[in-house]
């Protein structure tokens, strides 16, 4: 006979409730796991996706990813040139932060190497990559956005013309993706107003040089708009995303662009390590503690229910005893409730949060791994959390039952 | 039947704490039943009633003094002479005042664990759980929760439970103090039949003057002397007819 489940069904509410209730708290403790992972492979993603064998950066930066990088839109042209390099394409990405249907809309801009790159490794749910130049763009469903919706950045009008799914940039905005120069423009755009105060201030400071003041001209060149002054240069990138020519010598690569005292190189991995070890890494540690938390007050509350369970047993415990009960058929009764407890809370964790999960702002991946630990974890936690319990219980006895 | 007393308690002594709160709740305590005898301790309160029930129980060893039970020496003072849960399980039964069953398992259930725990199949022990509840006329009620049973079915089947070892001594702690007189008699009847039919011999605690009759021999406990006063001279069972709650012994 188990006297584990007899009692139980002496008492199944009360069971059932409490074992919803710790499995509530277990699936808290299940989805920091998750949530962690998802952010780590929001992080990846996209560096995996795009399939860059190298990245040129600002000089010393460890971006685009990690942190802010400008790098001239020459670069790529540059780097080209260099042998054992079979491609080399401008990326940009940056987040924005704009307003509609008068709510907050954040998304993470990247830009497209138009002609070369038009989207077609991007996987998509719906709708097609890039077939045009300008105003086309690709958007996450996260961002809400609908397939042939149009949106308005600046001053220009953008049409969804193809949808993806879990493409996240690390800070859990959705991205958008346009061509480079549809990016920057989104990035660089300035009111008419900001255009015109910044010709008056060039004017203004070539009037004060000295230069301008010796040749007029000058100064009359610089107050002309920006696209026909050749001295000034075209919005700056993000990076330069390089594929290296089957069998080139990528350190013979690496080494000469090192050489350019100008910007840096970075291989696909080391843009991975910086992520996950510079904004990534905060959030993980932050969400582990969480879990390490949440893992102990479990621990507590499972401890303390057993506990509980336990004193309103003491006198079966005790009559248990004064008929002969062996101390393994005590201590089996109350392991097995604290077993029962655990991994029905457990079940119950998995299946709520198999319901729940997708319905996060952000992706909560729960992998197999998790679960395995997760599973140890509420092992060790039923065993642990039952020992008050079982103390309780040894201590107890026989003439107890005849009080 | 066996000659052998089904217990004998030999000058027990018990003696809590020490030097100025030295207590001696039972001084030299002798006692001898018989297979099939029903004794009655009676006494006051803290007179040490429960102090040699506990000790005669192998709950709470005396300070000095020996215990035998079914010819099998047990206790030599607070030393063991063998594993007394083991020996408590096979060889005595306890029934007492109230909250004697286990509330989370049925009539049948509180009969059949203390079977299991001595070893007992589960199907062996259903069986002969149901073959005692249908010798103490509770079989109709075998699937039933405590809370679902009079106070004369909890005893019945504490009873049940008691005997389901078949053990050398049943110890009963005031089983009849929850129940009103008419159930209090049916349950010191029941006393006296299994005693009889089983060959247990029975030791009751009880402040029920009323039930004397059923006793072949009343003890008296006071300030932790045990005085033999008398024997009776009529059993109840031959004294008293059946009443409608006692069923018959069969066999």
């Amino acid at each position: 006979m188990n006297l584990a489940l007899k009692d139980i069904q002496h008492n199944l509410g009360r069971f059932v409730l409490t074992t919803v209730g710790v499995g509530m708290l277990l699936m808290v403790v299940m989805g920091m796991a998750g949530i962690y992972r998802g952010v780590v492979e929001d992080a990846t993603l996209l560096i995996d996706r795009i399939g860059a064998d190298l990245w040129i950066v600002q000089h010393d930066t460890r971006g685009p990813f990690a942190e802010v990088s400008r790098v001239p839109a020459s670069l790529m042209h540059r780097a080209r040139a260099v042998p054992g390099v079979k491609d080399s394409r401008e990326f940009v990405y940056h987040t924005i932060q704009r307003e509609r249907d008068g709510k907050p809309f954040r998304m993470a801009v990247l830009g497209l190497s138009w002609p070369h790159d038009k989207g077609e490794w991007v996987p998509l749910v719906a709708g097609r990559p890039l077939a045009q130049g300008h105003f086309e763009m690709l958007a996450d469903v996260s961002l809400g956005v609908r397939l042939g919706e149009r949106l308005t950045f600046g001053k220009e009008t953008y049409q969804v013309v193809g949808l993806t799914r879990n493409m996240i940039s690390s800070g859990g905005d959705g991205i958008a993706f346009f061509t480079v120069a549809d990016a920057e423009a989104i990035q660089f755009d300035t009111s008419g107003e900001a255009v015109r105060l910044e010709r008056s201030a060039r004017k203004s400071r070539g009037e004060r040089s000295e230069l301008g003041t010796k040749q007029p001209s000058l100064v009359e060149q610089a107050s002309k708009p920006s696209g026909e002054l050749p001295a000034i240069a075209r919005p700056q990138i993000s990076a330069v995303m390089l594929r290296i020519a089957p069998g080139a010598n990528v350190q013979q690569v690496i080494r000469t662009i090192s050489g350019w005292g100008d910007v840096s190189v970075r291989t696909c991995e080391e843009q991975t390590e910086y992520l996950l070890k510079g904004s990534v890494d905060k959030a993980r540690r932050q969400l582990g503690l969480f879990r390490v938390l949440l893992t102990l007050i479990a621990a507590i509350i499972m401890a303390l229910i057993l506990y509980t369970l336990t004193l309103e047993k003491i006198h079966s415990i005790a009559l248990l005893q004064l008929i002969g009960a062996r101390k393994p058929v005590i201590l089996g009764l109350i392991l097995q409730q604290a077993l029962l407890l655990g991994f029905g809370g457990y079940a119950i964790a998995y299946l709520l949060g198999q319901q729940l999960f997708p319905l996060f702002p952000r992706r909560v991946i729960v992998t197999g791994g998790d679960l395995w630990q997760l599973a140890g974890i509420v092992l060790a936690i039923s065993v642990a959390s039952s020992i008050l319990g079982i103390a309780k219980a040894l201590s107890v006895q026989p003439n107890e039952a005849l009080g | 039947m066996d000659n052998t007393p089904a217990i004998e308690a030999i000058e027990l002594t018990k003696v809590y704490g020490s030097g100025n709160t030295e207590v001696v709740a039972m001084r030299r305590a002798s006692m001898s039943v018989r297979r099939g005898e029903v004794v009655a301790l009676l006494g006051p309160s803290g007179s040490g009633k429960s102090t040699f029930l506990t000790a005669v129980g192998l709950i709470n060893p005396p300070t000095s003094g020996q215990i035998h039970i079914g010819g099998q020496f047990v206790l030599d003072g607070p030393h063991a002479r063998m594993n007394l849960t083991s020996f408590r399980r096979k060889h005595v039964g306890f029934v007492f005042q109230k909250s004697n069953l286990i509330p989370f398992l049925n009539a049948r259930e509180n009969v059949q664990i203390a079977l299991e725990l001595n070893d007992t199949s589960p199907r062996a022990a259903k069986k002969r759980a149901l073959e005692l509840l249908d010798n103490l006329g509770v079989k109709d009620r075998s699937e039933h929760l405590p809370t679902e049973l009079s106070g004369g079915q909890q005893q019945r089947v504490a009873v049940a439970r008691a005997l389901a070892n078949q053990p050398s001594i049943l110890l009963a702690d005031e089983p009849t103090a929850a129940l009103d007189s008419v159930t209090g008699r049916q349950v010191m009847e029941l006393f006296a039949r299994v005693a009889r039919e089983h060959g247990t011999g029975v030791i009751v605690v009880t402040h029920d003057h009323r039930a004397l009759s059923v006793f072949d021999t009343i003890y008296e406990m006071e300030d932790g002397l045990l005085i033999r006063q008398s024997a009776s001279t009529t059993r109840v069972s031959e004294a008293i007819p059946h009443s409608s709650e006692t069923a018959p012994c069969p066999g």
